[in-house]
């Protein structure tokens, strides 16, 4: 599976995104409090920008009238209609089964390791000291 | 057509106040007497309108449904009704006092107990609650549960409040505790128009517009989590009309989907929520004149379970004894006229 | 019951091959009532400086009813330069005309347009400042063709607005909302309607509005879900009044567009009128027809928000029942329940079929063919 690296993660600190483009397709690169997480920008309601959309929390409801409110950031709405994903898993809120985001493989490896294993940076120029992003599509 | 069926909704009327006299306190009817108050009909069914009364129910000189005579020979035998739901729409949910309306519902409920449960073993009732207080409709369920001839809870589709609101709660956990149906009934107090646009001018837009009426007392319902907190309700809409649910269906699932945040107790889509917890009767029908096309929508609805089999005698919505829809497959006919009252009504099988 | 795995739609191939589409509600967006200042009379500008709108609703900002998202809007559509969405017309034009290849887009300037104001005069000098201000602003973009704003609870006032650019042909419609303050269908509002028949204009019947009743026969929901899924009620109402008041009998060649309101509701609610209409006969005499044939003749419907029934399909059913020559595509650009041209059926339609829904029935509607 090609493994294309996309940025470094100094230009995604914990809280941030970037859209990044592989094999024509633009993909969103989230960092939530460390962990990387690739989403396909394409909402599969309609077709919507998805990773130009709002982060937030989940809201939960043991009953109506209770708000229980968790996982700041790692909800994202599509700026369309609002539909919530689960910036982990890709999967939707309302109908995790059947409605998801496409969604990828990231890590992080280091700058010897990428010359090491030969992989792909296409524009991201790949340096010893640095760490990078790199996107399983 | 099968005898035995179960009418999920039939109306005796209340042939004037005075039938009711003998189920008041003292203190409330001398007060009606005193202040003069001869009626409580409501705008809902004029007397004379076509739709009130079939022209063979109307008996000379009386109300319609008024006697128990006139329902078993004008509906319980010709139809070959097994049992029979009656919701008796007598207007004691429109008065604004609301201990004169628990005074009136109780009476009526009396009444509906003396004349028609105890002399008749083919019919089953509603009780009539005082919706305009919570707390005394509680008290009249609370006082009639024990008898399980009452088999459902009667508010009418437009109160004061949209009915999901929470200050109805009490009159929805006192009927899931009791194992009773709410029975949503077309009809309104009239506390506000009948439309979000006003008084209509005629009586024809009054009636058309108990469907819309119906479909936002279902967004109530769902989007404040009624459902959520009383997963085991059910609610029967009566006289709704029902070729309406899956444009319904469609557009307030496919608006959670989007705005979930702003009501996150609504945990799974409300399409499917309707199809668990929510059945109408089939009178009113509203079909398409092609069959064709009225079976394509009952396919869109999803689920054979929602239909219960309906009379709304006197109700003047078919003629002759066309009293089912046309163009029903056979299985759900029959699903209709017994099993999905039977399931919606755990009462039914305890005494039947 | 599972729900069916919501399929992603097939991308129709009108992007790919640029189909030549007709937009029915695009919302251009004032920034402020600085925007209409040089349009507007100096006493109406004292009025919006001093004592703002005064809708009938609670708050100065808005609904009581908070929206889902700002403005009501795609979070995408604010443009690069700065304003709200859809105030600026290169980047409407940018986003949304080119984008999708719009030859013809409907502009429906709803919100805080003077129609609903509880001082009626004031509100029809806003009405009046509106029509000025697409005139000179949006109709430039010769794609672009405008509803005339009307302030409708004001007949007279809204007949002479009607008359003031009846003969503009930039302007293609008269501009209502569901929620008037009366059944629109009533006596007080003929005179609405048999000017806009005279000009020629359809009326376009916008969801919302904010007549001073609440949005339901029973109260005020709590939640802006309902409100929004509400809009099909109050459509059906809206829809109810007119037929059965006999405006469709008493005015020929009137013409109506129910916009943004969805349209699956439509069959059911023709084959309800329909049968009361047969039962209560003696209550309209004035009525010679079905209310269904009413309806089947002068009533078209924008089909955003389209429907999304499991399997999604099913919505093909209900466009069937309702006629494919009543229905006119829509975005509602820039709000957020937007629809977009590629992706909005469930199936490539036959290309005759996918021209009307997409074009020619708005074209014709229009007089644009």
């Amino acid at each position: 599976m090609p493994r294309h690296v996309v940025a470094t993660t100094t230009e995604i600190p914990a809280g941030t995104r970037k859209l990044v483009t592989v094999r024509g397709r633009r993909i969103g690169i989230f960092n939530l409090n460390g962990e990387y997480f690739g989403l396909f920008d394409r909402c599969p309601h309609q077709g919507g920008s998805l990773c130009l959309g709002l982060t937030t929390g989940l809201v939960e409801a043991p009953e109506p009238g209770t708000y229980e409110y968790s996982r700041r950031g790692e909800i994202l709405r599509c700026p369309w209609h609002g539909w919530e994903f689960d910036i982990r898993t890709g999967q939707s809120v309302t109908d995790p089964e059947s409605i998801r985001a496409r969604s990828y493989q990231v890590e992080v490896a280091g700058g010897t390791e990428v010359i090491e294993r030969k992989l792909v940076a296409e524009t991201v120029p790949v340096m010893v000291e640095e760490n990078y992003i790199i996107v399983d599509v | 057509m099968l005898g035995g069926a179960i009418d999920c909704d039939l109306h005796p009327s209340v042939p004037n106040l005075r039938a009711l006299h003998p189920y008041m306190t003292d203190h409330w009817r001398d007060i009606i007497v005193q202040r003069g108050l001869s009626e409580l009909e409501s705008i809902a069914y004029p007397a004379n309108s076509p739709l009130t009364a079939r022209p063979d129910w109307r008996p000379e000189g009386r109300k319609p449904a008024s006697t128990l005579d006139l329902v078993r020979t004008q509906a319980l035998d010709p139809f070959r009704i097994g049992t029979a739901i009656c919701n008796c729409l007598y207007g004691v949910q429109l008065l604004f006092s609301e201990d004169m309306g628990a005074g009136m519902a109780r009476a009526l409920n009396d009444w509906m107990v003396a004349e028609w449960l105890d002399k008749e073993p083919r019919l089953r009732a509603s009780i009539v609650v005082p919706v305009q207080n919570p707390e005394l409709a509680v008290d009249e369920i609370e006082r009639l549960a024990g008898d399980t001839r009452f088999v459902q809870v009667l508010m009418l589709v437009m109160g004061d409040m949209p009915l999901g609101k929470r200050l109805y709660w009490p009159i929805y956990a006192a009927a899931e505790r009791h194992n009773l149906p709410i029975g949503i009934h077309a009809g309104s107090s009239y506390r506000h128009p009948v439309t979000p646009l006003g008084w209509p001018t005629y009586y024809t837009e009054d009636y058309a517009a108990q469907a819309p009426a119906f479909q936002q007392a279902l967004s109530s319902l769902i989007c404040e989590g009624v459902f959520s907190k009383y997963p085991s309700l059910k609610v029967v809409l009566l006289e709704s009309g029902f070729t309406w649910l899956p444009a319904h269906m469609w557009r307030l699932t496919k608006f959670w989907r989007g705005l979930r945040m702003e009501v996150p107790w609504v945990d799974r889509a409300p399409a499917d929520i309707m199809r668990s917890n929510v059945r109408l009767t089939t009178q009113p029908c509203d079909a398409p004149p092609d069959r064709a096309i009225f079976q394509r929508l009952l396919d869109h609805m999803g689920s054979d379970e929602l239909l219960l089999f309906s009379s709304d005698y006197p109700h003047w919505q078919f003629d002759g004894d066309e009293i089912l829809p046309d163009g029903l497959p056979d299985g759900l006919a029959k699903k209709i006229m017994f099993d999905n009252p039977r399931a919606t009504y755990a009462r039914l099988t305890e005494t039947v | 019951m599972n729900v069916q795995v919501a399929a992603r739609p097939t991308v129709q191939s009108a992007n790919a091959s640029k189909l030549a589409i007709a937009d029915g509600d695009i919302h251009p967006q004032r920034n402020s009532y600085k925007d209409l200042f040089p349009y507007m009379e100096q006493r109406w500008i004292e009025m919006a400086k001093t004592f703002g709108s005064r809708p009938r609703q609670a708050y100065q900002a808005g609904p009581a009813y908070p929206k889902s998202q700002p403005n009501a809007s795609r979070r995408d559509a604010w443009p690069p330069e700065g304003g709200r969405p859809g105030s600026s017309l290169p980047f409407l034009r940018q986003q949304l005309l080119d984008e999708n290849n719009i030859q013809l887009g409907i502009l429906n300037p709803t919100g805080d347009n003077g129609a609903s104001f509880q001082n009626r005069e004031f509100g029809a000098g806003v009405a009046q400042a509106m029509n000025r201000w697409v005139e000179a602003e949006w109709l430039i973009e010769p794609r672009l063709k405008g509803s005339i704003v009307v302030p409708y609870e004001d007949t007279e006032a809204a007949v002479a607005e009607i008359e003031r650019w009846a003969g503009d042909p930039r302007f293609v419609q008269v501009l209502m909302v569901t929620r008037t303050a009366n059944p629109p269908g009533q006596k007080q509002y003929w005179k609405i309607y048999e000017a806009a028949a005279a000009a020629n204009l359809p009326i376009g019947v916008h969801a919302f509005g904010f007549g001073g009743y609440p949005v339901s026969g029973s109260g005020w929901p709590s939640y802006y879900i309902e409100d929004m899924v509400g809009h099909a009620q109050s459509a059906q109402s809206f829809l109810a009044s007119m037929v059965i008041e006999g405006v469709f009998e008493r005015i020929p060649n009137f013409k109506m567009v129910m916009i943004e309101s969805g349209f699956a509701w439509l069959p059911s609610l023709a084959w309800r009128l329909d049968k009361i209409w047969n039962r209560l006969k003696v209550e309209t005499p004035h009525l010679k027809r079905a209310p269904s044939e009413y309806i089947r003749e002068s009533v078209w419907l924008t089909t955003q928000p389209m429907e999304e029934p499991q399997p999604r399909e099913h919505v093909l059913d209900a466009l069937d029942w309702i006629g494919w020559d009543r229905l006119l595509f829509a975005t509602d650009y820039p709000h957020w329940d937007f629809d977009d041209p590629t992706q909005v059926l469930p199936m490539p339609l036959p290309e005759q079929q996918r021209r009307d829904f997409f074009f020619n029935n708005a074209m014709k509607l229009y007089r644009q063919a």
